[in-house]
């Protein structure tokens, strides 16, 4: 679990210049990291390389904060 | 130059889009292209491409299937690295007059000259993104302006891919993507011999500049919105067709 927080966080500080002491498990991808939707896109473009998976597109709708992303990675990876 | 970059034109084995891919050789990048079914065609144009000194290849492909364009995208990726240009320029005619199209004859042409454009830009968009970087060049026509007798479902595509290139030049450029439609008028090809006399002298009263263009005219727009100089225009429709659109 603390693993894969880490390395949503990594991607999520390098791709949205985020600071890495204001990404928790409850952050909101959008409102409190202001991502647009291409963001997010690629956001998940990186994710999906990075855990060498594939996120449904009509999954992504449902992502909102860190934990969301790191629920569906552990939920999904094989 | 385009020194390393590597070019997918799709269409490119024969008439403008194997302009293209000589023009893009020409200066340096190497080139990847997209045919449907004349494998010697296809096999002739790289022979050409090579002779630039560049990197060549080519893949039969139906750009109005995903499986396909999205294997030979992947293919490409994996074993060259990137695409920095993507030429959507494989296209096919079924005229007919609108009271006697067949659906299939819409559906075709449709398929393969609005739809191969989407599939094909989406599949690029993906590694362009990534790396941040990328022009997206789409063939057009006149006609999708203008409109021409027989023509219905050939010019509802072309009108359909400015509206695709304003859109994608909007969602893409601020990763540092380019998008822009060539609009070639007249251009001798085998795809305009196949147009019957009577219509091909009635373009040339429209045409200022007295003639039908060649595929390198259509080639050289391509060469310049595919390089640096251009970096600064996008979601623009660059008409290559004698002063035929000036209105």
């Amino acid at each position: 679990m603390a693993d894969v927080l880490d390395r949503v966080k990594k991607i999520i500080v390098e791709h949205l210049d985020a600071n890495e002491a204001e990404v928790t498990m409850q952050t909101n991808i959008k409102d409190d990291l202001g991502a647009d939707s291409l963001d997010i896109v690629d956001l998940i473009m990186e994710l999906e390389d990075e855990f060498d998976m594939e996120i449904a597109e009509d999954k992504t709708e449902e992502i909102a904060t860190v934990g969301d992303i790191v629920n569906y990675i552990n939920q999904h990876k094989s | 130059m385009l020194t390393d970059q590597v070019a997918l034109v799709t269409g490119g084995s024969r008439g403008i889009g194997r302009a293209i891919a000589l023009s893009l050789a020409s200066v340096g990048a190497n080139i990847v292209i997209f045919y449907a079914g004349n494998k010697e065609a296809a096999e002739q144009t790289v022979q050409s491409i090579l002779e630039f000194g560049v990197k060549a290849t080519s893949y039969q492909v139906d750009v109005s299937k995903k499986e396909e364009v999205d294997s030979a995208i992947k293919e490409i990726i994996a074993s060259w690295g990137h695409i920095d240009i993507l030429v959507n320029n494989a296209g096919i005619t079924r005229d007919n007059l609108l009271m006697r199209m067949k659906e299939d004859e819409w559906d075709e042409v449709i398929n393969t000259n609005l739809k191969g454009y989407f599939l094909c830009t989406k599949a690029v968009a993906r590694p362009m993104l990534k790396q941040r970087s990328g022009r997206i060049i789409n063939i057009g026509s006149v006609v999708g302006i203008t409109g021409n007798t027989g023509q219905a479902n050939y010019a509802a595509a072309k009108a359909g891919v400015i509206g695709l290139t304003k859109t994608t030049a909007r969602e893409l450029a601020s990763r540092g993507i380019t998008v822009n439609c060539i609009a070639p008028g007249f251009i001798k090809t085998e795809m305009t011999d196949q147009l019957d006399q009577e219509l091909h002298e009635e373009w040339m009263k429209q045409i200022p500049l007295k003639h039908f263009g060649e595929s390198t005219d259509v080639a050289e727009a391509v060469k310049f919105v595919a390089s640096s100089s251009a970096r600064y225009i996008t979601g623009q429709t660059i008409h290559v067709d004698g002063g035929l659109l000036m209105g």
